[in-house]
């Protein structure tokens, strides 16, 4: 039997199918598509019909799709839905069995999830108001640097000057990386100041949640992808040892699938 | 004067009110200062040239993550820097 | 898209000076002044014997003091006068420790209530100002004695660089922002999103979704007005109510504001962004006649 969970988010919708093996739950495939310009419902079908053909998979094989993230409820072919904060935490205990800590970061949105050896939510914490506390804060930051997000992680990497970052607000933030380009400050240490002030954001809504460096965290999302947000993240007070999945990317979907098929199974014995 | 320190963002409100008229007569010591596990509180000369205590200003936009040792996410009582302050000046907004 | 793409700069007001020639610097008893350094903006004023002289306001340069010199030598240039001529100067602005040649630093929050309270007359005691990065809410009293304050300058929204960002991406100067906000056939909902960012997301959606310019300027405004309102409304409004800062001059947020609080403002004819820096040199006027007696 095979579940699929859809994770739409406004860059991108990512799919995993999860099939029934001897030894439990395996994935069975992946399958990600950029919307672009595209009506996000319309995406999402075409996600599922694509990811399909793309994994050699029928419809009719699949059991359940559950939808999750932020349009969730846009997902015309899903069969039910799931909060993005309990398909977090059951897809991060599945990649990441010994994290308690979730934390994920979103160009638009973070969430830090305390959860269960199960993988059940038991705390979170998320903004989805503020943009200086998610990746678009980096993002514009980049782009007032003209560097791609990439070249500016690369770019934090070099360097080896530590300045901090007073402004709090991404329109500050930028007036302030002004200041900073015409006092001749290296591109390197701007990039890593704005880095830093991210990471320590997140770290601190970690801390909230009861974070502290005992505990073991995992990092999923696109952010896993940039080694100097890693290496900040790992520096910051309340993050105990951070565990990088793979395919960090998909974890929700993986969620939102691991629980359609617990579901299943319930419904079977009740 | 009643005094606010703090902000908001998308996210919320988040204010500390100190009532500033206690602080010169204050019948603790500034006893404040010392409960603040962040340090976050000072004594310092008002305008007016009154004995004060505030928030210093590098906590003040920081203060739902400094605040955060002693705020859960889901427990808000027994506040260090409000028992302290006998004569109930300081509240928290959030 | 940057939002510091003001190539054309839309986000230009006017910097502006002015001296009362009626007064005479040189008879005067106590000549005071005052320099308010804000992050965008920053105002230096003159008084002689407790009364405005002139003032002079440009966009802050790079540092403090730096924008300080600039904005007083502008100020003592336009009236023939010397550094030397004045008697007392205060400082104020974001941050304490930036003029290192002011006689003494005071609070913007006790600085903008003094200067209020000249400008507005002492039936004024609720105090808001709307900077370029900071909002401001504050009670005071008739002597223009602060008895409550807030402070958000954590936040673009119901700042003037938040103005900024919506000039810039709409491509209209920001100076033309409140009228236009008023050119509409029906006034819009605010835009949902508090944060500016989103809400710049949002407004492009609008004028995707058919909205004219206009009336993206309306819910901007709509939103930004909603959360002032919401900070005044911690501290509570008391008549009379009297605006400052640079959004003082934007009537699509002004209006708004009224309305919500159901309260309207005080209009003076002074410039609505000295108030700061006339408050430091009213300041400075009293602490010269405190001198003067104990010496």
């Amino acid at each position: 039997m095979i579940h699929c969970g859809i994770d739409v988010g406004s860059r991108s919708i990512k799919l995993v199918f999860v099939e029934e093996a001897a030894t439990g739950l395996a994935v069975r495939a992946r399958h990600i598509l950029f919307p672009g310009e595209l009506d996000l419902a319309d995406a999402a079908t075409q996600a599922y019909t694509d990811g399909l053909s793309a994994t050699g998979i029928d419809a009719a094989q699949v059991a359940t799709v559950m939808a999750t993230g932020a349009f969730r409820k846009l997902v015309d072919c899903a069969d039910d839905d799931v909060t993005e904060v309990s398909s977090a935490a059951r897809g991060a205990a599945f990649v990441c069995p010994v994290a308690r800590t979730v934390i994920e970061v979103g160009a638009e949105e973070v969430r830090v999830v305390k959860n269960d050896a199960a993988g059940h939510a038991l705390d979170f914490s998320a903004n989805d108001k503020c943009a200086s506390g998610a990746g678009s804060f980096a993002e514009s930051m980049a782009r007032a640097l003209q560097l791609s997000l990439a070249d500016f992680g690369a770019a934090a990497m070099r360097s080896t000057t530590v300045i901090p970052m007073n402004a709090r607000c991404t329109v500050f933030a930028e007036s302030e990386v002004v200041s900073l380009i015409h006092a001749a400050t290296p591109v390197e240490d701007i990039a890593r100041s704005v880095i830093d002030a991210l990471a320590g954001r997140v770290a601190a809504m970690a801390r909230r949640i009861g974070g502290d460096g005992a505990t073991d965290a995992v990092l999923i999302g696109g952010m896993v992808n940039n080694p100097a947000f890693v290496r900040a993240l790992r520096e910051s007070p309340g993050v105990g040892c951070l565990h990088l999945p793979e395919f960090p990317e998909y974890v929700g979907a993986l969620g939102a699938a691991l629980i359609a098929a617990e579901r299943n199974r319930s419904h079977e014995h009740a | 004067m009643i005094a606010n320190y703090g902000y908001q963002d998308g996210t919320g409100e988040y204010y500390i009110a100190i009532d500033t008229a206690h602080c010169a007569e204050c019948p603790v010591d500034h006893a404040c200062v010392k409960a603040c596990p962040q340090q976050m509180f000072e004594i310092v000369e008002d305008d007016y040239g009154d004995s004060m205590s505030w928030i210093k200003e590098e906590h003040r936009c920081l203060l739902i993550d400094d605040c955060a040792s002693c705020k859960k996410v889901s427990d808000h009582t027994g506040l260090p820097c409000v028992v302290a302050c006998t004569a109930g000046a300081i509240e928290h907004s959030w | 898209m940057s939002m510091l793409e003001n190539d054309k700069d839309y986000w230009r007001w006017q910097e502006s000076c002015w001296i009362d020639e009626r007064r005479d610097w040189r008879t005067a008893r106590i000549v005071s002044a005052g320099i308010d350094i804000g992050s965008v903006s920053s105002q230096a004023v003159v008084c002689v014997d407790g009364e405005l002289y002139g003032y002079h306001s440009m966009r802050t340069g790079g540092s403090s003091p730096d924008s300080a010199r600039k904005v007083i030598d502008a100020l003592l240039a336009r009236s023939g006068m010397a550094i030397e001529n004045l008697h007392y100067l205060v400082g104020t602005g974001y941050g304490r420790i930036n003029i290192p040649f002011a006689h003494k630093t005071l609070t913007e929050i006790a600085c903008h209530a003094r200067g209020a309270n000249y400008m507005a007359g002492p039936s004024v005691r609720t105090l808001l100002d709307m900077g370029g990065q900071d909002c401001k809410v504050i009670r005071c009293d008739e002597r223009g004695k602060v008895e409550r304050f807030l402070m958000n300058d954590k936040c673009a929204a119901g700042t003037g660089r938040g103005m900024e960002v919506i000039a810039d991406l709409l491509k209209i100067p920001v100076v033309e922002l409140g009228e236009r906000s008023f050119a509409i056939d029906a006034e819009p909902p605010a835009v949902s999103s508090i944060c500016v960012v989103f809400a710049r997301s949002e407004a492009l959606g609008l004028i995707k979704a058919g909205y004219t310019k206009n009336k993206v300027i309306a819910a901007y405004c709509q939103a930004m007005a909603e959360r002032v309102v919401s900070l005044i409304k911690r501290i509570g409004v008391e008549q009379e109510f009297f605006i400052t800062g640079g959004i003082a001059k934007n009537s699509g947020v002004v209006k708004r504001i009224e309305r919500l609080l159901g309260v309207e403002s005080i209009h003076t004819k002074y410039d609505s962004q000295i108030a700061g820096a006339l408050g430091a040199a009213l300041f400075g006027h009293t602490l010269m006649q405190k001198q003067t007696k104990e010496s």
